[in-house]
């Protein structure tokens, strides 16, 4: 263990918690639309939103590499355009574990906004409440639990994002090399700190879900 | 100060249309059986439903206009009760009566003090940091009726204000909203299927059947007058549905759901749907068939004898049904119980007849 292993803690930890608030901040407006909107090609919306949910995470980081690629179908604007390139940076890793977690922060967003009192809503406007106070004061406080499932939810799958990651941002130490990745190398090497590091993420998983537990999980 | 209403509002596939006018100082009751209509006008007035079109016109501002203007409803100056009371689930009770301060700009603690003066008036100082899953029915309800009057609004808007409530609470509860109602200045409207609770509460009754206002008047007027089959029934008169047709010396024959009723040839009436009204105490009850000038004769089982006071009600299954109203003499004689076999009989002329 040592230095590989902190590494790719650290990376691990941003990665995950930056693609958890993405998820959460994309996966608001989608749930919404699904739970409140009437809308052509809802059903449609819906099954794209879920897709990456049953998707071999390999074929996500394939998927991914084909848009965001250095010759994908948006990475090679932008490279022309700005320089930019995704691909090998710790965007991509972010990225990898966005595309496959916030499908789980929809759901679990969309489920509690099925289960709100939509009238608890029409009462706050009758009260005075404009659209943006209603949202503020009265809808997100009642969907509080299931925002904390999805940040949870989304914050654990990408934690352990693997196929996607090594397909789309490949293995840099440093960079790109999460902990999965890196216990995914160390086994080839070394096993027992392989075994070490996956005792690592497993305890550091259950530590975070601990400490939510009672604040907003029962 | 006045609402004025005039709108046709469509749910589903239900079109309710209704006209009336609420003045300040005057309770005025939309009364009408479950279904009527009655909560789709109230979303309309509230703002939460557009009309299909008309006018809603509040204090001289027109909130709806035909041209489908709408003033949204966080900027209509209406405190409405709901009827499951809507309190939000997650405030305690202090900050659901300060939400409507809150909402319109007003600082924290400023809120918060107005809310619990309100409180205080209502009996419910020590139950103010209370979530609303922690107070009784009737708590909640002077929570939510102290809500909606936070914030002063022109309008009062009770929609079945006290439904939410058992028996022993609603009695205490009504007495509260009245007083509320009394000291509240400006326009109050109440909605109710409870003819009990809207003549008590209510200067003025709106009758609202089937999507429609059947009848406007004050409590009296409707007991002495009643207009429709709902209205008839409201205060125990018998009502007769149908089609007059087949004039001969000013008597009519009325063709109703179930048989046939000979009225009054209303004057000056071409023929048409009628509703025929008749008290019941002009109906008579014997057990031999009658052999009197009663054009009108039924025969049929006594299915419930209510006795009030000297008096009892007794309901018929005759075709049409009937209702009787009959001294408590006449019960003993007649021996007046339910599944007896009775004949009852009326004189064409005691029945009303009012187009319909």
């Amino acid at each position: 263990m040592g230095d590989t292993a902190l590494v790719a803690l650290r990376l691990s930890l941003v990665v995950a918690t930056t693609a958890a608030a993405i998820s959460l901040l994309t996966g608001f407006p989608l749930a919404w639309a699904l739970a409140r909107g009437s809308f052509r090609g809802k059903t449609l919306l819906r099954a794209l939103v879920v897709l990456p949910l049953v998707m071999p995470p390999v074929v996500a980081g394939v998927g991914l590499l084909a848009a965001f690629g250095r010759r994908g179908l948006v990475g090679v604007w932008l490279f022309d355009a700005f320089g930019i390139q995704i691909t090998f940076t710790t965007a991509a890793a972010v990225l990898a574990a966005w595309f496959v977690s916030f499908p789980l922060a929809v759901l679990a967003i969309e489920a509690g906004l099925r289960g709100t009192d939509e009238r608890l809503e029409d009462a706050a406007a009758t009260l005075g409440g404009s659209r943006w106070y209603v949202l503020r004061r009265i809808t997100l406080p009642l969907l509080g639990p299931q925002i904390a499932a999805a940040v949870v939810l989304s914050w654990a799958r990408a934690l352990g994002e693997f196929g996607a990651t090594i397909t789309f941002a490949g293995n840099l130490r440093g960079r790109t090399q999460t902990l999965p990745l890196a216990v995914f190398e160390q086994l080839q090497s070394d096993p027992e700190a392989a075994f070490a590091l996956s005792l690592l993420l497993i305890a550091v998983a259950f530590g975070v879900i601990l400490s939510l537990r009672g604040r907003f999980l029962r | 100060m006045s609402l004025a209403v005039d709108v046709r509002v469509r749910r589903g596939g239900f079109e309710v249309a209704a006209a009336f006018e609420a003045p300040a100082g005057e309770t005025v009751a939309l009364l009408g059986p479950n279904g009527s209509g009655k909560t789709t006008l109230v979303s309309a007035i509230a703002g939460l439903l557009s009309p299909a079109g008309g006018t809603i016109q509040l204090d001289g501002e027109l909130l709806d206009q035909p041209n489908g203007d709408h003033v949204a409803p966080e900027r209509r100056p209406i405190g409405v009760v709901f009827q499951d009371l809507l309190l939000f689930p997650h405030l305690s009770a202090e900050e659901n009566v300060a939400f409507p301060l809150r909402a319109r700009g007003t600082p924290r603690n400023e809120a918060l003090a107005r809310a619990r003066a309100l409180l205080e008036r209502f009996g419910l100082v020590g139950r103010a940091a209370a979530r609303p899953r922690d107070l009784s029915g009737g708590e909640a309800q002077r929570v939510a009726l102290a809500r909606a009057l936070v914030a002063e609004p022109a309008l009062l808007l009770l929609d079945e204000p006290l439904s939410a409530l058992d028996v022993g609470a609603r009695a205490r509860a009504r007495e509260l909203v009245r007083d509320e109602l009394a000291r509240f200045a400006g326009v109050r409207v109440l909605v109710t299927h409870d003819p009990v609770e809207a003549s008590i509460l209510a200067d003025r009754l709106v009758l609202v059947e089937d999507g429609r206002v059947t009848q406007i008047g004050t409590p009296e007027e409707i007991r002495t007058a009643p207009r429709s089959r709902y209205a008839a029934e409201l205060v125990g008169m018998n009502a007769f549905h149908g089609r007059l047709d087949g004039e001969a010396d000013g008597i009519g024959r009325l063709a109703v759901e179930d048989g046939l009723v000979v009225v009054p040839w209303p004057e000056a009436f071409g023929g048409g749907p009628v509703i025929g009204l008749l008290k019941p105490a002009d109906v008579t009850l014997s057990l031999e068939k009658p052999a009197g000038s009663a054009r009108n004769v039924f025969h049929g089982h006594v299915t419930s004898v209510a006795v009030e006071a000297d008096r009892a009600r007794v309901r018929l299954a005759t075709a049409p049904p009937l209702i009787a109203d009959v001294t408590l003499g006449s019960v003993h004689r007649l021996g007046l119980r339910e599944g007896a076999l009775v004949w009852a009989s009326f004189k064409a002329v005691e029945v009303d007849v009012l187009p319909a």
